[in-house]
């Protein structure tokens, strides 16, 4: 006979097992979910559709480097750029400012607009990019200026959600010794707070930035500005040649923001 | 006696450099602002005020009526379904390339270096991994909707190829920063890479894999409202619809159903979270 083990090395029982249940509601999602789309399978993996997916892919050589469209491109790509840095730096602006009535700077405070701006960041937050982009539009008309505000409101909801975070986790004793001395709330904040949280504000920021030149690029698909103007426009027409150098010049630049914010949270991290 | 009471500068003594930085951030903006054609007061002009007005009076009230709320709800299944379908198709394409990539299972590194071969191996997973998830997955559906037409097929591509991407990248990342000593004394002695896998690595990293693939799949249900504009179908097709004829109701029901869908996915992801860890 075998002896009976201790009760906390025992499997537990099936349905006491939180990972079968996670994977048996992920499995019953996916299927229900590929059930109701009516997915156009045969179709795609078809010899035909291959065929004519290699034959599109093969259109996208040669890329057209005339300088004509290469000036464009330059153009644009600058376009895009900007948008993402003046979005982004809208977005910390604002988030500076949300951030202070979205927290609880001191234990036991009643910070009674703690919840309508957090309220308000997340309404930001859940509308992407895009769908702002075609909001502004209606008031401030197509170009790169509608894109600018709309990465602005959506990364100002994340932002404001992120700075807030890090002020109340951050850790309190200087504000309390700031405190004792009977030093003011506005100083409290600009000497003791504010420069604790302000390298990981900046890094915060840096990697909205990667995201949202990831945005800036194609929020032109809508008539917003930047590449993906550019982009949609060639597409549409099926000029593939320069559709190919518009997509090498996205890759470029999303690549070379990469490199460059890695770059610069390392010198904060210093 | 006085000598060793130092009083504190009354200026702040870093205020050179700082006046100095915000000149030199004010001077970068200048042409940013021309390159974005950043003119605020377009939105203050009267005739752009009172479309906006307009548009924002027709808000309220909300659309109602049977038949719109029935296709709101067959819309958001659809954009949620599309997610769903997306990133699970990523996955299965994300874990053998993480089960290529990763050096975490690489027996020949267990002797010091990692051998040629497979370290080449592992550096060309690793560029798919980054071509597939460069690319926006707008761009992905843009070209998708040329090969397979309109509808949800070319939006569950787009988002799988970007989240396959994605999710072979951290998930790779994972593995690397766990526990490896387990995988490692099982590949010593002999166990074979899936063994080793499976035994060594996925019990501790199992939780932080589930928790990055349901946050993912948080990410994919907004990114699947947004291929809706390029005619993917699901509520982004509809909102795009409305939106072009400036039907403020519809758009602001949409919008308000859009943004309960994602705090849903939020709270069922904190659930997941709180129901594994």
């Amino acid at each position: 006979m075998k002896p009976a083990l201790p009760s906390d090395l025992r499997a537990p029982a099936p349905w006491r097992r939180p990972g079968l249940w996670f994977a048996a509601g992920v499995l019953a999602l996916v299927v229900a979910s590929a059930a109701s789309l009516d997915l156009q399978w045969q179709q795609f993996l078809s010899l035909e559709a291959l065929h004519s997916m290699g034959r599109f892919l093969g259109e996208f050589y040669p890329p057209d480097l005339s300088p004509g469209l290469l000036r464009q491109v330059l153009v644009a790509s600058w376009e895009t750029l900007a948008m993402s840095l003046l979005g982004t730096g809208l977005a910390a602006f604002g988030g500076l400012l949300l951030a202070l009535p979205a927290s609880r700077l001191q234990a036991g405070e009643r910070a009674w607009l703690r919840m309508p701006t957090r309220w308000l960041l997340n309404a930001l937050r859940s509308i992407p990019e895009l769908v702002w982009a075609t909001l502004l539009l209606i008031s401030a008309g197509l170009g790169p200026f509608a894109g600018t505000l709309a990465l602005a409101c959506h990364t100002l909801g994340v932002l404001g959600r992120l700075f807030a975070e890090a002020l109340e986790n951050a850790p309190t004793g200087p504000a309390e010794a700031l405190r004792q001395q009977g030093v003011g709330r506005v100083q409290v904040l600009a000497y003791a707070s504010l420069p604790q949280v302000l390298p990981q504000w900046l890094s915060y920021t840096l990697y909205r930035w990667e995201n949202n030149i990831r945005a800036a690029a194609v929020l032109g698909v809508v008539g917003a500005g930047g590449l993906g103007q550019l982009l949609a426009f060639h597409m549409g027409l099926f000029h593939m040649g320069k559709t190919a150098t518009i997509l090498a010049a996205m890759l470029l630049m999303v690549a070379a923001v990469d490199a460059l914010s890695l770059l610069a949270r390392r010198a904060l991290m210093r | 006696m006085n000598s060793a009471v130092r009083r504190a500068p009354l200026r702040d003594p870093a205020w050179r450099s700082r006046l100095a930085l915000c000149g030199a951030l004010l001077v970068l903006l200048w042409p940013l602002l021309q390159a974005t054609e950043f003119k605020p007061w377009i939105l203050l002009q009267p005739d752009s005020l009172a479309f906006t007005g307009r548009f924002l009076a027709s808000f309220w009230p909300l659309a109602g009526g049977a038949e719109f709320l029935t296709m709101l709800a067959r819309e958001s299944w659809r954009t949620v379904a599309m997610a769903t379908v997306g990133v699970a198709l990523g996955w299965v394409m994300a874990v053998p390339l993480t089960l290529l990539s990763t050096a975490a299972l690489s027996v020949s590194a267990l002797s010091g270096r990692m051998a040629r071969g497979p370290f080449w191996v592992r550096q060309l997973v690793r560029a798919l991994l980054i071509v597939l998830r460069s690319v926006p997955e707008l761009v992905w559906a843009l070209v998708f909707v040329r090969v397979v037409g309109l509808g949800p097929t070319a939006g569950v591509l787009a988002i799988a190829l970007t989240y396959a991407g994605m999710l072979g990248k951290v998930y790779g990342e994972i593995l690397e920063s766990g526990e490896q000593h387990a995988a490692q004394s099982l590949l010593r002695n002999g166990a074979g890479r899936l063994q080793a896998f499976f035994h060594g690595l996925l019990p501790t990293c199992a939780a932080e894999l589930s928790f990055y693939t349901v946050y993912r799949w948080e990410c994919a249900i907004r990114s699947s409202v947004v291929l809706g504009f390029v005619g993917a179908g699901g509520l982004g097709q509809q909102l795009d619809n409305s939106m072009k004829m400036f039907n403020g109701a519809e758009v602001a029901s949409m919008l308000l159903v859009f943004m309960a869908l994602v705090a849903l996915a939020d709270r069922v992801s904190a659930g997941l979270r709180k129901l594994l860890g």
